[in-house]
């Protein structure tokens, strides 16, 4: 039905914005205990997402509501299946909220040095997880009849999940420090820079490997890139990402930079939709239990209304987003009210 | 294994709502007199106001944050715990649920950075605007989780099919559930008296302390006038609202509530009293005669349910019910005579100066914190044995793959975390009103 594949593709959106938007600032936690060595330095780096990061991260919560009323089956299945992983992420995900916001309250040097690691560790293994979760859904799990994980915590961290896992920390590395180049001056703009271009080539060669161990792994894959072939203009994209950021110097090569990460995500994450589609989670046990965007749904009114209801609600969402983005743009500098 | 299952599943989701619902209290207080706060200032130009909104606002930011980290793990556990519900009711309950990040989220956290950050960058009005896109955000989140409760409470909008599964028909129906009107009063109401209590203790304890007098005289006068407005909402219209609705879509909360056993017209109201479920009566009651009949249905000879005509598989824990109910209602009753005290003692001039009064008021401010959190457990213990009332049970709702054991270790995890949080929340909020509202802003 029409509906289902409409909501795929709103998923779909959401999850790729939210890539793009908290990926910068996962991205730049990630990196910002080597980045950032003086307590001025870190300070820049928390003040340029300080205004923004918790709304970037409110596009994953709202994606995680938008799965339980479209496709109810996959939110149940996916949700209890990985319980212990999902409660792994929702412990990092308070350490790293309460580090970016906790961290400058007490002008103490050990208490600062406490949530800056806090901080890094959060998003590091975050952008870890979240690799290895797409990674997961890429693969396949062994899903039985009705929908029901039937594996361990462990099967999770097979060889390839963390592969993409790694994968996902270098990319969204490399577009925290493209964002940072925009947002810094003088030394640490210097190192950021350094950072960008070395997290390039590592994202670069991750990502064509990754697309190599896809190939090999799941023969199947080509089939829908062979029924649809426009679908190819997704890994281009990305590619052409990759290469755009390469492009221009000074102000408008870090735009540019910035701009490229942007796209090459949104083309990664694009071609990781369009080979499962119409699966939303296979199955490795039969391609009979898979959950696709048939069998996970809920009903067609219940889809129908809340597409219309989240689409309108989004379309402002995205209008004041950037407003608030263009706000805080330029470099960032200390103010009496920073973090 | 199921029960077991069932019992972890729910304290584990007890647990974590109850911490949760601490922080958007004060979210939504605040934020409302933030608001207030801010408007003035625009008005009047008075920079007082100004100082009191900036001082406030630094209250409010550490408070969201807890109140953002602590949400997100309650938005997993209907996957994670409550899996059956979710793929059951995920198309007709969980409209509401993402309206909440789409329409209420992004608005509250886009606008607090405005709010924070935006002072000097953004023109004055702009600025203001922040302020009340935060107030607004933060009441309209507490709107689509009251409608979705409301739907727990009093499933509407959907039809059954021939194989049991329910389907939505109405979104309108789910969106204005005749149970959510009242029930969405009371909560926000419930959250700006607490408000009001916040900033009265704060003003009482600056004026005990001696210092920053202006701000301390303005804080006390403004939660006691506002207080006493929102403690007499609280008991009417909106408590004796949510209580008719009880009547009459849940009538076995109603007699747990009341701890009404026997079936009776003209039932007796309890001040006081406890239920014996052994017995099946309430010992040691002191009733007011006639008095439940009048107030669930306007006739004092009205016919009242019992528990005991109640079947025991439909009962809910009725001594939870009871006690929590009692204790949010005699709290409630205490509220108003403390706020009534205050104003009386302001319009003879003396608000400022009786020292007994300001220390009563800088000690309450927990008591409101118990109050919502009683009601709550009234409006959650009392719907039970129902996950979605009278179409599926608490039991049936469980994920079936997550073990009992996995539960209790991650609410382990979740306390040891949560307690953590309440000691930071506490150390900086208190550094925060050590500070004072004079002082710049504390980097
Ligand atoms: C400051 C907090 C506070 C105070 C003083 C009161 N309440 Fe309340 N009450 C709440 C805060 C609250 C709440 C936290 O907001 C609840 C929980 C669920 C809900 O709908 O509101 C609630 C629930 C709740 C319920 C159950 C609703 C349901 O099951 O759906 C009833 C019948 C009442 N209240 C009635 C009253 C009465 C008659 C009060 C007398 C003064 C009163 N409340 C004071
Ligand atoms: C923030 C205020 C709330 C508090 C303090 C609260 C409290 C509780 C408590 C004490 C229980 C355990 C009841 C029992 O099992 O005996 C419970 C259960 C539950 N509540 Fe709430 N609740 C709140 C709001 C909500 C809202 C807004 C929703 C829905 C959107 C909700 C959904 C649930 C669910 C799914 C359960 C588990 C199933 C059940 O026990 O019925 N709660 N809650
Ligand atoms: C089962 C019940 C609940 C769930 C699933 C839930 C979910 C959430 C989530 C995910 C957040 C973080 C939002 C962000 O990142 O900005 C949050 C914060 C918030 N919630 Fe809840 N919540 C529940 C109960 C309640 C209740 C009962 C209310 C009010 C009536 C409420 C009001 C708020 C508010 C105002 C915020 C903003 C942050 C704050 O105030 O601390 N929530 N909630």
């Amino acid at each position: 039905m029409i509906i289902h594949a409409l909501w795929f593709g709103l998923l779909g959106v959401m999850l790729a914005v939210y890539a793009v938007l908290d990926g910068y600032d996962l991205g730049a936690g990630a990196a910002h205990l080597w980045l950032a060595r003086s307590d001025a330095e870190r300070r820049i780096v928390l003040n340029s997402i300080g205004p923004v990061w918790n709304g970037n991260e409110v596009w994953l919560l709202a994606a995680g509501g938008m799965m339980v009323v479209s496709f109810p089956r996959l939110y149940a299945a996916a949700f209890s299946g990985f319980y212990l992983a999902l409660v792994l992420v929702l412990w990092l995900l308070i350490l790293r909220g309460v580090s970016i916001e906790f961290r400058s309250k007490i002008a103490h040097e050990l208490w600062r040095a406490l949530w800056d690691a806090g901080f890094c560790i959060g998003s590091l293994l975050l952008a870890l997880l979240l690799g290895v979760a797409l990674g997961n859904v890429l693969r396949g799990l062994p899903i039985g009849p009705q929908g029901v994980f039937q594996g361990t915590f462990a099967i999770m961290l097979n060889p390839y999940a963390l592969l993409t896992g790694v994968l996902s920390v270098a990319v969204l590395a490399w577009h925290g420090m493209n964002f940072l180049r925009g947002k810094t001056e003088g030394v640490l703009h210097e190192r950021a820079l350094r950072w960008s271009s070395r997290l390039w080539w590592a994202a670069l060669l991750l990502a064509l490997g990754t697309t190599a161990a896809t190939f090999t792994l799941r023969a199947g894959i080509g089939f829908n890139f062979a029924r649809a072939p426009w679908a190819l203009a997704l890994p281009a994209l990305s590619l052409f990402g990759f290469a755009w950021s390469q492009t221009g110097s000074g102000d408008a090569g870090d735009r540019r930079a910035f701009a490229g990460s942007t796209v090459a995500i949104i083309g990664l994450l694009g071609s990781a939709a369009a080979t499962v589609y119409p699966a939303l989670l296979p199955s490795t046990l039969s391609p009979a239990y898979s959950l696709t965007i048939d069998n996970a749904a809920s009903s067609p009114h219940a889809m129908i209304t809340a597409f219309i209801a989240n689409l309108v609600g989004m379309v402002v969402v995205a209008g004041y987003s950037l407003y608030l983005h263009r706000l805080f743009r330029g470099k960032t500098r200390l103010g009496r009210h920073a973090y | 294994m199921n029960s077991n299952m069932v019992i972890a599943d729910r304290l584990q989701f007890a647990f974590t709502v109850m911490f949760h619902y601490l922080f958007p209290i004060v979210t939504m207080g605040l934020g409302f007199f933030i608001a207030w706060l801010s408007t003035a200032h625009l008005i009047t130009g008075d920079e007082g106001y100004a100082r009191a909104a900036h001082f406030w606002g630094k209250v409010f930011a550490i408070n969201f944050a807890v109140g953002v980290v602590t949400g997100i793990p309650l938005e997993f556990q209907f996957g994670t715990n409550w899996s059956q519900f979710s793929s059951f009711a995920g198309g007709i309950f969980g409209q509401t649920l993402p309206l909440e990040g789409t329409y209420a989220f992004f608005l509250e956290s886009g606008f607090l950075g405005l709010f924070l950050f935006g002072e000097g960058r953004v023109p004055k009005v702009i600025h203001w605007l922040g302020g009340i896109g935060v107030a607004f955000g933060s009441l309209l989140s507490g709107y689509f989780i009251t409608a979705a409760n409301a739907w727990m409470q009093h499933p509407v909008g959907y039809a059954r099919d021939a194989q049991g599964n329910i389907h939505l028909t109405s979104f309108w129906q789910v969106m204005f559930n005749p149970y959510v009107g009242w029930q969405y009063a009371h909560v926000i109401n419930g959250a700006l008296l607490t408000g009001a209590f916040l900033l009265a203790a704060l003003g009482a304890f600056y004026l005990l302390q001696g210092e920053h007098q202006e701000f301390a005289r303005r804080s006390l006068a403004l939660g006691v006038l506002a207080g006493l407005v929102l403690a007499l909402l609280q008991l009417f219209p909106t408590g004796d609202g949510v209580g008719r609705n009880v009547v009459k879509y849940q009538p076995a909360k109603l007699a747990a509530m009341e701890g009404q056993f026997r079936t009776e017209p003209g039932a007796p109201l309890a001040i006081i009293g406890m239920p014996d479920t052994q017995q099946g009566a309430l010992l040691d009651p002191l009733y007011v005669p006639d008095a439940l009949s009048f107030l669930a249905y306007g006739r004092f000879g009205a016919r009242v349910t019992g528990l005991n005509d109640i079947a025991p598989d439909l009962r809910p824990p009725v001594e939870v019910t009871y006690y929590a109910y009692h204790i949010m209602a005699g709290l409630g009753t205490i509220f108003i005579a403390l706020m009534l005290l205050g104003a009386l003692l302001w319009w003879r001039r003396r608000l400022f100066t009786s020292r007994w009064y300001l220390w009563i008021m800088m000690l309450a401010f927990p008591f409101p914190f118990i109050a919502n959190e009683a009601g709550w457990v009234v409006a959650e213990v009392g719907r039970q044995p129902w996950i979605a009332y009278g179409l599926l049970r608490t039991s049936g709702g469980i994920s079936p793959t997550v073990a009992a054991g996995e539960t209790i270790f991650t609410l382990l995890g979740f306390m040891g975390i949560y307690l953590l949080l309440a000691l930071l929340w506490l150390l900086l909020v208190g550094r925060v009103v050590m500070q004072g509202p004079e002082e710049g802003s504390a980097a």
